[in-house]
């Protein structure tokens, strides 16, 4: 092996008493590429700090940190400077928030360069300008007087390497750098990433929870838990052998599949390229019939007085007359939602844009629905209508053959109760000061008969032993869960009015993969045992895949394909279907493509 | 930005006529008559009825409020019941006093406050930042009349620097005129810059815990640099936000200090006016104060849209 550039060797580092690394070695030569993979709070982005020296105050590091001959836990703080930025570059995980709002793109990127050359302000923009150009942010749309927030996520991405890469450095740093974007943008920033790397003969050291974008792009990998490596090694080795058992267990829960119960008949209300009506026709009308509660086989003890609660309170579920039983639970018919255009000027707008434009759908009780798009396309917009927390511009959206739109809170109480929602982040969607038992009971407010405190708490542990918590958990706050617990608490809440409808909005992609293949688990459980039909909202295409029976791909503000999951995803027949399919970084091809390539 | 700026100058005007009503009813409510006060316990109730006439006192609500109003646009105040003077004259005289005052101790609160915050953002838990803090904390506390006489007994009783107080007038030169206002300025100015800068201090801690902060550390500029180019100017919003407030207060709220350092400032006006029932007189510097903070209130909004970049974009 040729003399490595970055050469880590018994690094440890606490904070305060805690041990947060624990005798990490790690090397990386010249132009090589270091995918350093972990779950959340294994030391990754503490092990990159440490390298760039820009750790919290209260950190201790020791060990041997070497990188180019020099020590970077003795080099002085001016010594740090004259690296950061000009040998050592570093792409952080949220682009929204890494630019200065205030300061414009070109003065950021020239910003580095004069602090390390000493170039005039003329002469380091016409460098930085050349950089953007090269991150593929080209003058005529991306001046350098642009602020960062007349940018998008991918293009202010695009500018942090810009600024990283200013000087071509000899080490880029970049800590989960496409987690926040769509699976399209993160295609483009790692080719982007892969190609400064043999243009520069850069090395890298990719930090990412996404064990499939590591392989795409490392020639070796180094798995973190805990703060101790697990395995290092050339990446098609490390993954084809699965050697380590955490190894094994992070790709089993990277490709995790949960096991689904026979699927309800599929019922789609929609216009355009209706495949799964013929899969109706094949599977026959006997699917519909299947009672959700013998679909699967509990895998949790048996809820505990279920009928109790369902013939006594308010929950009980008075049959719709007309409807019936096989009347879609969702509808939405012609919905558009407009935003007014950007003001050009004090009485003149652009013309309106349209979030939504002309979407149909409609899912049947107990249906896993998957509705997939870019960042940006309309979904969640639709999301929010279908929850009446916003209204269309035009069209009709009806919940089990009741309308929604444009009915004041307290006609949509039932509406409320038979639909609820689960967020994406785990940690933001609770109020840190009550009680477990209060944020659950939460949605109770919207039964019609208000249940006493016994019965309160009663659901509340019925809920909590559903998502695999369990009733000494009430009294507990939040902040004594972890992210996964938490997700699971956002179930149970959603779950306790008997929804027969969970939209649940990117609801792991916070998570990490071990969690996040047990909340799919929890998901397809709920879906088996309850019945509860679901909107999946999400840019992930292993979550679709993983847990939904069909499949809405939407496109700027219109639905472009649906049909089954499956056949969707296998064959994709539209182009914003086939980008997104394209793009979405898969583990098996991966493993593949690297063993061709390291043989 | 010109729809923000219109945006703004439309909220500022609609916010003058209210206010203005609200003072204008405030003042009819007080109970009290002017007449009767102008012309003393003796006269008869005829006089009183002829004087009460004569100042349009008897004529309806609203078209006292038209008057007052229509003559407030082109700057008549009409004439103080006590002084028998124009307003104007009266709110000049006193106004070369005050505004300079007001600009003064705020310049000095803002020189002072600045620094020390961002010190002390900086040596954020160092004993530095401890000793500044508290030091603000102090400053905070320490009620301004008596600070203010601990300055006269110091720097005019003592050392004989500066005369301990009235007002040598700016006829005399600049130089006397500044001598007697600067140490109330300093007394004034002292608690402002103790709240600015604990204010600054925090604005500025908040800035730099956020990612952008570490994105350009990242590119190597020192911590210093990153505090002065970066940090601070996205502190600045809620600094400036009570800069603002501060201003309207030192214009407004120094009668303690006038009176300590037996300054002719518009809150002694004030309040002698209230005493003597002089309403005209309350009614005129009450609306000016009002005017000035709406006018201040608007100079902030519009240096929000300097600063931040996305309210400019923003309508």
């Amino acid at each position: 092996m040729t003399a490595s550039l970055l050469d880590i060797r018994d690094l440890s580092l606490n904070i305060g008493d805690h041990p947060i690394l624990k005798g990490v070695d790690l090397s990386i030569a010249p132009g090589e590429v270091m995918g350093l993979v972990g779950e959340s709070g294994s030391g990754k982005s503490m092990t990159a700090l440490t390298v760039m020296r820009l750790l919290p105050f209260a950190a201790q590091a020791s060990g041997n940190v070497r990188f180019d001959g020099i020590d970077l836990i003795a080099a002085t703080e001016d010594q740090m400077c004259a690296l950061r930025g000009d040998d050592i570059g570093m792409v952080f995980q949220e682009p929204m928030t890494a630019l200065n709002p205030v300061k414009t793109i070109g003065e950021q990127v020239a910003e580095g360069i004069r602090v390390h050359t000493g170039a005039a302000r003329a002469e380091a923009e016409e460098r930085a300008r050349k950089m953007l150009d090269r991150v593929g942010l080209p003058a005529e749309k991306f001046p350098l007087s642009r602020y960062p927030h007349e940018l998008s996520g991918g293009q202010r991405q695009r500018v942090v390497i810009a600024i990283a890469c200013a000087l071509k450095p000899k080490l880029l740093i970049a800590d989960e750098p496409t987690t926040a974007l769509d699976v399209v943008l993160q295609k483009q920033i790692l080719e982007l990433l892969k190609d400064l790397v043999r243009e520069n003969r850069m090395g890298l050291l990719l930090i990412s929870h996404d064990l499939a974008v590591v392989t795409e792009m490392a020639d070796r990998i180094t798995i973190l838990r805990h703060g101790e490596v697990m395995e290092e090694g050339e990446t098609a080795r490390v993954l084809s052998e699965q050697v380590h058992p955490y190894t094994r267990q992070l790709a089993q829960a990277s490709m995790h599949v949960p096991k689904r119960g026979v699927l309800p008949s599929p019922l789609w209300g929609g216009s355009a390229n209706d495949r799964s009506a013929a899969e109706i026709v094949r599977r026959g009308e006997g699917g519909g019939d299947i009672h959700p509660s013998s679909k699967t086989e509990p895998s949790s003890p048996p809820p505990p007085r279920l009928d109790h609660f369902a013939s006594q309170s308010a929950l009980a579920d008075p049959p719709h007359k007309g409807e019936g039983k096989d009347g879609p639970l969702l509808a939405v018919k012609s919905v558009s939602r407009l935003y007014p255009g950007r003001r050009l000027s004090l009485f003149r707008r652009d013309t309106p844009v349209h979030a939504v434009d002309d979407v149909s759908l409609s899912i049947a009780p107990g249906r896993s629905v998957a509705l997939v798009g870019r960042s940006g396309c309309g979904k969640s917009t639709l999301a929010r209508m279908i929850l009446a927390l916003d209204r269309p511009t035009s069209g009709e959206i009806r919940f089990r053959g009741e309308t929604v739109t444009g009915k004041g809170e307290a006609e949509l109480k039932a509406a409320r109760r038979d639909m609820q929602v689960v967020f994406q982040d785990p940690y933001g969607s609770f109020d840190p000061r009550q009680k477990v038992e209060r944020l659950v009971t939460e949605p109770l407010h919207l039964m019609e008969k208000k249940p006493s405190r016994a019965e309160r708490r009663e659901m509340a542990t019925h809920a909590l032993t559903e998502v695999g918590l369990s009733a000494s958990d009430l009294d507990k706050y939040p902040h004594e869960f972890s992210g996964g617990q938490r997700q699971r608490l956002s179930i149970a809440r959603a779950i306790i009015t008997r929804p027969k409808l969970v939209v649940a909005d990117e609801p792991v992609s916070a998570l990490d993969v071990s969690i996040r293949a047990q909340i799919l688990d929890l998901f397809a459980d709920l879906n088996g045992r309850l019945g509860v039909a679901y909107l999946f909202i999400t840019h992930d295409l292993t979550v679709a895949r993983a847990i939904t029976d069909d499949v809405l791909v939407m496109h700027e503000g219109r639905i472009v394909e649906r049909g089954a999951t499956k056949e969707v995803l296998d064959r994709p027949q539209s182009q914003a279907a086939r980008a997104l399919v394209e793009a979405a970084p898969d583990l098996h091809r991966a493993i593949a493509r690297k063993m061709q390539e390291q043989g | 930005m010109t729809a923000y700026l219109l945006k703004r100058l439309v909220i500022a005007a609609i916010t003058l006529v209210l206010a203005s009503m609200v003072v204008f009813a405030v003042l009819e409510i007080v109970p009290g008559d002017p007449a009767r006060l102008m012309l003393g316990m003796n006269a008869s109730a005829e006089q009183v009825e002829l004087l009460r006439s004569q100042l349009g006192l008897n004529d309806p609500l609203a078209l006292r409020y038209l008057h007052w109003a229509g003559g407030l646009l082109h700057l008549d105040f009409g004439r103080s019941y006590t002084y028998s003077v124009p307003v104007l004259d009266l709110v000049r005289e006193r106004g070369v006093v005050s505004l300079p005052l007001a600009l003064i101790a705020l310049a000095l609160s803002t020189v002072i406050a600045i620094p020390v915050g961002l010190y002390s953002a900086s040596r954020r838990g160092h004993a530095g930042d401890a000793v500044a803090m508290g030091a603000a904390q102090v400053g905070v506390a320490v009620p301004n009349f008596w600070f203010a006489l601990l300055l006269i007994y110091c720097f005019a009783v003592w050392l004989r620097w500066v005369p301990a107080g009235g007002f040598a007038g700016w006829g005399a030169g600049i130089w006397p005129a500044l001598k007697s206002l600067i140490l109330p300025a300093i007394a004034l100015a002292l608690p402002q810059a103790a709240i600015l800068a604990r204010v600054t201090r925090q604005a500025l801690l908040e800035v730099l815990s956020e990612d952008y902060i570490r994105t350009a550390r990242a590119k190597g500029m020192p911590y210093r640099a990153v505090l002065w180019r970066h940090a601070l100017r996205n502190a600045l919003i809620p600094v400036l936000t009570i800069m603002g407030l501060q201003f309207a207060f030192l214009l407004a709220g120094t009668v303690i200090i006038e009176n300590v350092f037996y300054l002719p400032g518009l809150g002694r006006l004030v309040i002698q006016a209230i005493a003597q029932r002089d309403l005209i007189v309350v009614e005129s510097v009450v609306m000016l104060l009002v005017a000035a903070v709406i006018a201040i209130n608007l100079i902030v909004d519009l240096s929000y849209a300097v600063v931040d970049p996305r309210l400019r974009s923003r309508e």
